[in-house]
C-alpha cells in the first residue's frame, strides 16, 4: 500500500526522524493559514499524489509569501499532474503539503527495503541525493551503499557509521546520522514498510540532517496488524475497478487491451496474458479468481471484467485439477445469464469432470467458445475479439 | 529416487484438522502419501481422517516418528507453524499460506540459518514425486511417474506444464512449486542442484516468473554445472511494470526483475527457452528426443548415477 508523503513524514516523525515542519491542506484557505503558521521567509508546495518525478513535472513550487503560498495552491489544486511515472493520463491534485524552505547544502540519497537474497532489510545510501536512485545504479553502481541488517542483532550504531563515513560525512554529522538510521530502521519495521525511501536528505545550512521527502509502501500482507495505517489508504489514487476488484479479494490490474482474462492463480493468469500478446492480441487486465474460483467470486469477476468499456472479449482459463468443472461451468452459465454478457466468452478449463462441464456451456444457448488447451483458447479469443471490433 | 520426498516421507499435517487441511490431507491420503499424524492446538488425543491428533509438533515427531510437515495455518500464524516445525526438529516443512507478511519471513529466514530444516515455500502448492509421495495442494492425477524434474514459482501454471507433459507421456520424477512470495525457504538453486544431484532427473523444467533475479542466480549455476537439458519458461512477459501482479514477489521495480532480462540469462546458460506456455510439454519432448541421439547428454545422465551407486554402497 502506498501513503503521501506528508502521512509518511508524520509517521516517520512519531519515530523520531526530523522532517520539515508542514501541514497537509485540501485548500487556497488552509494553504494561506498554513503558510501564516510556518511563519519562515519561503515555503514550499508540494503536490501530493502517489508518483514520484513531481519536482520536474511543476508539482513543487516555492513560495516568497504567505499569498504567493495561497495563490499557487489555488492553481494547483484540481490539476492533473502528469509525471514520469504517472503515465499519460497523470494524476489529479487534490492534497498539497505547505512546509518550511530549508537552506539546503548536501542531498544524500536513503532507502530501506527487503532484499530477496540477503532475506533481510537492507539499508542503501549515495551521495547522490535527488536523483533517481534506478539511474545512479545504472551509471555508477559504485556510489550505492549497501548495509543489510540481520534480523538477530537488528540495527547497530556501526552500520549507520559505516554508511555516514561511507558518504563523506563529516564526523558531526556521523554522530547525528546514528538516531536518525536507528530511527528509520525502527519506522520500517515497525510498520512491516515494504520500501523506506528519503530522497533526498539534506544537510542544512545549520548542520542538521532532515528527511525532505519521504516514501513509504507498506507490506499489504502486513496491514492485518496495522488498523491505524490502513486508515492512510487514498482510494482517489486507485483505480476505480481495482478498488472495487479488492473488496472481494479478487486480485485484478487494469491494462489497456482489449481482451479481459479470468485466470486462477497468478502464474497462469501472467502467462495467459502473455499468450494473448504472442496471438497477436492485447490482454485487458491481470485477474486472478483464486484457487476455488466459486460462483460468487467468478460473478463478482465478470462483473469488474465487462466494466472496462474497452473489453470486446473474455478469455476464462482455469486448470482446476482438484476443482469440480461442472461447478465451474454452472457457475459461469449462472453469471452470463444475470449478468447478460454481450460479448464473446472463450473458456478453457481442465480439472475433474471436465467433460460435463463443457457440455454445460455448450447447451447453455449463451454466447460460448469451449476451448481446446491454452493456445487453442488464445487464438479463438483473439480472433473474436479482433471480428468484435 | 527422486528428491524432497519419496517413500519413505512420514508427514504431519498441521491444522489437520481446519477446513482447508481436512480435504488436502484427505487428498494426499487418498495418493498414498503417509500422513502420520496432524496437529491441531486443544485436540491432541483425538483422530481425525484416522490419523492421530497431537497439540505440538514436538510431541507428533517424537509419537510418530515424522520427518516432514506441511502447515495449513491462515498467513498470520504461518511463521509461527514454521518455526514450530524447525524446533521440533524435522528436516522439511512445505507453508501453503499465502500472504505472510514478509518481515516475519525475514525472521524465519533467520531461524532456519541455524537448523537442520529445509522450508519449501511459503505461497507455494508443495512437492509431488509422482506414484510415491504428494505433500500439497497439487491435483494428484495430472502427474506420471517419470524422469523430468519441474520447478516452478507458481501452483496453477505448474499443472499446466505439467499437464502438457503427462499428455506427451513425460512423466516427471518430482514436481517443486517453490512459491511466489519475494523470501522463500528453497530457491530455483537450491532445487535445480538436488535436480543435478538425483539420477532419477534426466532434464529440467524450469518455471520463472518476473521479479528479483533467483532465475538469473539459477541460469548461472546451470551454464556451470549443469549437463542434463533444462527447459525455461518466465511468466509475465507483458507485465506492466511496478504493478504487483498477484504474487507479492512478481514485480518489476527500476526496471529491475523483467521478463526480457531473464530469458536473456536462461539463453546465455544454453537453456531451451519457450515464448508461449502451451508449448512447454513439446518443447521437452523434442529435447529429450533429441537428447536420445547425443552422446553429451547420456554421459551426463550416467555420471550422476554412477555418483549415486557410489552412495548406495556406502549406505549399504
Amino acid at each position: 500500500m502506498k501513503i503521501h508523503e506528508y502521512q509518511a513524514k508524520a509517521i516517520l516523525a512519531k519515530f523520531g526522524v526530523p522532517v520539515p515542519r508542514g501541514e497537509a491542506v485540501f485548500s487556497k484557505d488552509e494553504a494561506r493559514a498554513a503558510a501564516g503558521r510556518l511563519g519562515t521567509p519561503v515555503v514550499v508546495v508540494k503536490a501530493q499524489i502517489h508518483a514520484g518525478g513531481r519536482g520536474k513535472a511543476g508539482g513543487v513550487k516555492i513560495a516568497k509569501s504567505v499569498e504567493e503560498a495561497a495563490s499557487l495552491a489555488e492553481r494547483m489544486l484540481g490539476t492533473r499532474l502528469v509525471t514520469a511515472q504517472t503515465g499519460p493520463e497523470g494524476r489529479i491534485v487534490r492534497r498539497l503539503l505547505v512546509e518550511e524552505g530549508l537552506d539546503i547544502k548536501r542531498e544524500l540519497y536513503l532507502s530501506i527495503l527487503v532484499d530477496r537474497l540477503a532475506r533481510a532489510p537492507v539499508f542503501m545510501a549515495s551521495a547522490a541525493g535527488g536523483m533517481e536512485i534506478e539511474e545512479v545504479a545504472k551509471e555508477h553502481p559504485e556510489k550505492i551503499l549497501r548495509e543489510p541488517i540481520q534480523p538477530e542483532t537488528g540495527f547497530q550504531p556501526y552500520h549507520a557509521r559505516k554508511l555516514a563515513f561511507g558518504l563523506g560525512l563529516s564526523a558531526d554529522l556521523v554522530h547525528a546520522a546514528v538516531p536518525f538510521l536507528g530511527s528509520l530502521y525502527r519506522a520500517f519495521v515497525d510498520t512491516d514498510s515494504s520500501l523506506l525511501e528519503i530522497n533526498p536528505c539534506v544537510v542544512t545550512g545549520d548542520g542538521r540532517l532532515v528527511a525532505l521527502d519521504a516514501k513509504v509502501n507498506f507490506d499489504d500482507s502486513a496491514l492485518y496488524r496495522h488498523p491505524e495505517l490502513q486508515e492512510l489508504r487514498d482510494l482517489d489514487e486507485e483505480t476505480p475497478l481495482e478498488v472495487e476488484a479488492s473488496k472481494f479479494k479478487l486480485n485484478y490490474i487494469k491494462l489497456d487491451g482489449t481482451i479481459a482474462c479470468m485466470v486462477n492463480g497468478a502464474g497462469l493468469a501472467m502467462a495467459t496474458m502473455d499468450i494473448i500478446k504472442l496471438n497477436g492480441g492485447n490482454p485487458a487486465n491481470f485477474l486472478d479468481v483464486g484457487g476455488d474460483a466459486s460462483e460468487a467470486r467468478v460473478k463478482n469477476a465478470f462483473r469488474i471484467l465487462l466494466s472496462d468499456p474497452n473489453v470486446k472479449a473474455v478469455f476464462v482459463n482455469v486448470f482446476g485439477g482438484i476443482l469440480r468443472c461442472d461447478m465451474l461451468a454452472s457457475g459461469i452459465v449462472n453469471s452470463a445469464k444475470e449478468l447478460k454478457i454481450k460479448v464473446p466468452v472463450v473458456v478453457r478449463m481442465e480439472g475433474t469432470n471436465v467433460e460435463k462441464g463443457k457440455e454445460i456451456l455448450r447447451s447453455s444457448g449463451l454466447n460460448f467458445t469451449v476451448a481446446n488447451g491454452m493456445k487453442d483458447g488464445a487464438e479463438k479469443v483473439v480472433a473474436l475479439a479482433g471480428a468484435a471490433r | 529416487m527422486s528428491i524432497l520426498v519419496d517413500k519413505k516421507t512420514r508427514a504431519i499435517v498441521q491444522g489437520l484438522t481446519g477446513h482447508e487441511g481436512s480435504f488436502h490431507a484427505q487428498q494426499m491420503i487418498d495418493y498414498g502419501t503417509k500422513i502420520v499424524a496432524g496437529v491441531t492446538p486443544g485436540k491432541g488425543g483425538t483422530k481425525h481422517l484416522g490419523v492421530p491428533v497431537f497439540d505440538t509438533v514436538a510431541e507428533a515427531v517424537r509419537e510418530t516418528d515424522a520427518n516432514a510437515a506441511l502447515a495449513f495455518v491462515p498467513p498470520p500464524f504461518a511463521a509461527d507453524a514454521i518455526l514450530e516445525a524447525v524446533d521440533a526438529g524435522l528436516a522439511f516443512v512445505t507453508s501453503i499460506a499465502e500472504g505472510v507478511p514478509v518481515l516475519d519471513m525475514v525472521r524465519v529466514a533467520a531461524a532456519l540459518k541455524n537448523s537442520k530444516t529445509r522450508l519449501l515455500g511459503p505461497n507455494c502448492p508443495g512437492v509431488i514425486s509422482p506414484g510415491q509421495c504428494k505433500l500439497g495442494i497439487m491435483p494428484g492425477f495430472i502427474h506420471k511417474r517419470g524422469h523430468v524434474g519441474v520447478v516452478s514459482r507458481s501452483g496453477t501454471l505448474t499443472y499446466e506444464a505439467v499437464g502438457q507433459l503427462s499428455g506427451l507421456g513425460i512423466g516427471q520424477s518430482t514436481c517443486v512449486g517453490i512459491g511466489g512470495d519475494p523470501i522463500i525457504g528453497t530457491s530455483f538453486l537450491d532445487v535445480i542442484q538436488m535436480f543435478n544431484d538425483d539420477p532419477d532427473t534426466h532434464a529440467i523444467v524450469m518455471i520463472g516468473e518476473i521479479g528479483g533475479n533467483a532465475e538469473e542466480v539459477a541460469a548461472d549455476f546451470i551454464k556451470k554445472n549443469v549437463k542434463k537439458p533444462v527447459v525455461g519458461f518466465i511468466a509475465g512477459q507483458t507485465a506492466p511494470p511496478g504493478r504487483r501482479m498477484g504474487h507479492a514477489g512478481a514485480i518489476i521495480s527500476g526496471g529491475q526483475g523483467t521478463a526480457k532480462e531473464k530469458y536473456a540469462a536462461l539463453r546465455a546458460a544454453g537453456i531451451h527457452t519457450v515464448q508461449s506456455p502451451a508449448e512447454i510439454g513439446e518443447t521437452m519432448a523434442r529435447v529429450l528426443g533429441k537428447s536420445k541421439g547425443a552422446s553429451r547428454t547420456v554421459a551426463a545422465a550416467r555420471k550422476p548415477l554412477s555418483k549415486s551407486k557410489k552412495r548406495g554402497k556406502r549406505r549399504g
